[in-house]
């Protein structure tokens, strides 16, 4: 969904009976939450506060216009110069000198200084009219940016003969054909300052910049779009090196297929818990417990697995550096650096809270996207709730996750529990949107500490309901039998060591009365 | 003054056809200037219409516009000068300025 460069098809509208024309914009989410673009031929108006990014999702609509539909267009600025364009520009990448230069681009600085100018009767903005028109003609432009046309009101004192001429303008634009864009800025309870959503039919869409917990989110909504279908959500979206992306909540639904094949956990006794064969593919799997219970163990041994089948595997680290999983993971037996040297094993490290959210989860889309990976890691997926809410983070996730199991990715998330807090409790948030929940704990008892690992959940699929005990060794976990004490307790530890030199142990297999939940 | 009656007037009127405007506009500059600095003035008119690429070159929006190019600085009025006083003051032509 995050792929640039792809055509957005061009979709019937709603009622079936005229194609409602559209232009693509180009920006990945954008085209999709939309149908297909922006009505073609038409204006719509973009409007929101100060620094919420009207001007590059209003130039970045130009500049994929025309390097990828071929389409010219014209930039008419009414506050930035052309040279603040293009130097803005330039860190989202866009060539906007080499476009000019190719008369793909045209900028034209419109300055109106009330200072500079002396009213002496009437008047209109035939002026305007006539330098736009010549614009669009040299590049023979099929997409116009007009941003912010409302400052000719205050460069302008005849307020009425500005509206006049605003209203023959967004008339003039439709018989130029040409897909436009219009700013407006947003204004108190106003869309724009001066009711420019009066002049624009067709579509209005509001962006919104906010401060949430210390990290700036961005949101979009479409709050008109005549003849064709839109979410009214707010989505949110971002602005980065790459310019923008949109990311709708979910725009594919439940409709991905699901998967009977099994892929292994990478630890023979924990296959075992599962119908002795590992998760189904394009599962999203919860392996959740508090500090140093081994959850990044039981992530290794999955990286692992997966390489040794010659799949790639994906390692969102937010804790810790490529080299020190490695190394981490050598201590117990896990030897992931010829995997990373094949390229099979991508270890990807990033600190949370050097990004926002949703800054986060692009670039993750954008890593998954690139790299093509069967398996993906995200080890813990608990640092993001440091940088949202737990609303925010679930929404974030449950876009992930669906966007992975479209490619049937199959996704294990680590995620710490604090200690002290019901881990159960803790987790509910998360683990409703996971297929498999397995808890890792540490049981304390005789002076001992030891581990011990359940599952609490396999959708689909029948999965041991025991608490099993597990050992680090290092050739990795190791499973160690179930030893039943005759009062049905699992004796674990070194009580296991003193049940089982008393007395038989019990069986040692997984029993199989786990749940069996539909799909 | 210092240059007295040697300056000239350059004054450039941005039109776009034969609009009432632009001709009220050009019809209330004749009269100014004959009034007020008869014999030192030139106009030149600009149809934007027959030279639309003027328009961004000269940063003209609004219509009519006329543009003082000399004496420097440049100034911008706008509207079809039917208001003679602003027009006058935006100009720095003083009414009555003795002719000397």
């Amino acid at each position: 969904m995050i792929s640039r460069r792809k055509r957005a098809p061009q979709r019937r509208s709603g009622n079936g009976r005229h194609p409602l024309a559209k232009a693509p914009t180009g920006i990945p989410g954008l085209d999709e939450i939309t149908n297909g673009g922006l009505p073609r031929g038409r204006p719509t108006l973009v409007c929101g506060g100060a620094g919420c990014g009207k001007t590059l999702l209003a130039m970045e609509f130009l500049v994929r216009g025309a390097l990828e539909y071929g389409e010219p267009g014209v930039f008419m600025s009414f506050e930035e110069t052309e040279a603040d364009l293009v130097e803005n520009a330039r860190s989202l990448g866009f060539p906007l000198k080499r476009l000019a230069s190719r008369r793909r681009l045209l900028l034209d600085h419109v300055r109106l200084e009330r200072t500079e100018l002396t009213e002496a009767g009437e008047y209109d903005l035939e002026g305007l009219f006539i330098r736009l028109g010549h614009a669009i003609d040299s590049i023979h432009a099929k997409r116009v940016v007009l941003d912010t046309i409302e400052l000719l009101f205050s460069g302008l004192s005849d307020r009425l003969t500005v509206r006049a001429e605003l209203a023959r303008l967004f008339r003039w634009l439709k018989t130029k054909r040409v897909t436009a864009i219009v700013t407006g800025e947003r204004d108190g309870d106003h869309l724009t300052r001066h009711g420019l959503e009066e002049y624009v039919s067709d579509c209005v869409i509001v962006l919104d910049q906010r401060v949430m917990e210390q990290s700036a989110t961005r949101r979009l909504r479409i709050l008109k779009y005549r003849g064709s279908a839109h979410g009214g959500n707010e989505m949110p979206f971002l602005i980065d090196d790459h310019g923008v992306s949109v990311l709708p909540i979910t725009s594919l639904g439940l409709v991905h297929q699901v998967s009977t094949a099994h892929v292994s956990t990478g630890v023979a006794g924990l296959d075992a818990m599962f119908a002795k064969k590992g998760y189904f593919r394009g599962n999203s799997v919860l392996a959740s417990g508090t500090a140093g219970t081994g959850k990044s163990s039981v992530a290794a041994h999955f990286a692992e697995a997966t390489c040794r089948r010659g799949e790639r595997c994906l390692y969102f680290a937010f804790e810790e550096s490529a080299s020190q999983i490695a190394r981490n993971m050598r201590s117990i037996g896990v030897d992931l650096e010829p995997w990373i040297r094949r390229d099979l094993l991508r270890v990807h490290a990033q600190r949370p809270t050097a990004l926002g959210l949703e800054a986060h989860l692009v670039a993750m889309h954008r890593v998954i996207e690139e790299y093509q990976p069967r398996v993906v890691v995200v080890d813990p997926v608990t640092n993001m709730i440091a940088v949202g809410s737990e609303t925010e983070v679930k929404a974030m996730l449950a876009r992930l996750i669906d966007f992975m199991k479209l490619r049937q990715i199959t996704a294990l998330f680590t995620s710490l529990t604090e200690g002290g807090r019901a881990a159960e409790r803790t987790d509910l948030g998360v683990s409703s949107l996971m297929d498999v929940w397995m808890l890792l704990g540490n049981q304390e008892a005789n002076g001992e500490r030891n581990r011990t690992i359940q599952v609490v959940k396999a959708r689909g699929m029948a999965h041991s309901n025991q608490v099993r005990e597990f050992v680090m060794t290092d050739a990795g976990i190791k499973l160690v039998d179930v030893s039943r004490r005759v009062d049905g307790s699992v004796a674990i530890g070194s009580a296991r060591g003193a049940e089982q030199r008393q007395g038989p142990a019990r069986d040692p297999k997984p029993s199989r009365g786990g749940r069996r939940k539909g799909e | 003054m210092k240059n007295g009656a040697r300056r000239t007037w350059h004054l450039r009127l941005y039109v776009a056809g034969q609009t009432p405007k632009s001709i009220a506009a050009l019809a209330n500059l004749k009269r100014l200037c004959e009034e007020h600095l008869a014999g030192r003035y030139r106009i030149e008119i600009v149809d934007l219409q027959k030279q639309p690429q003027l328009a961004r070159r000269d940063e003209i929006v609004v219509i009519p516009t006329l543009v003082r190019q000399l004496p420097p600085p440049i100034r911008k009025i706008i509207g079809d000068l039917s208001n003679q006083q602003k027009v006058l003051v935006a100009l720095d032509v003083l009414p009555g300025e003795p002719e000397a």
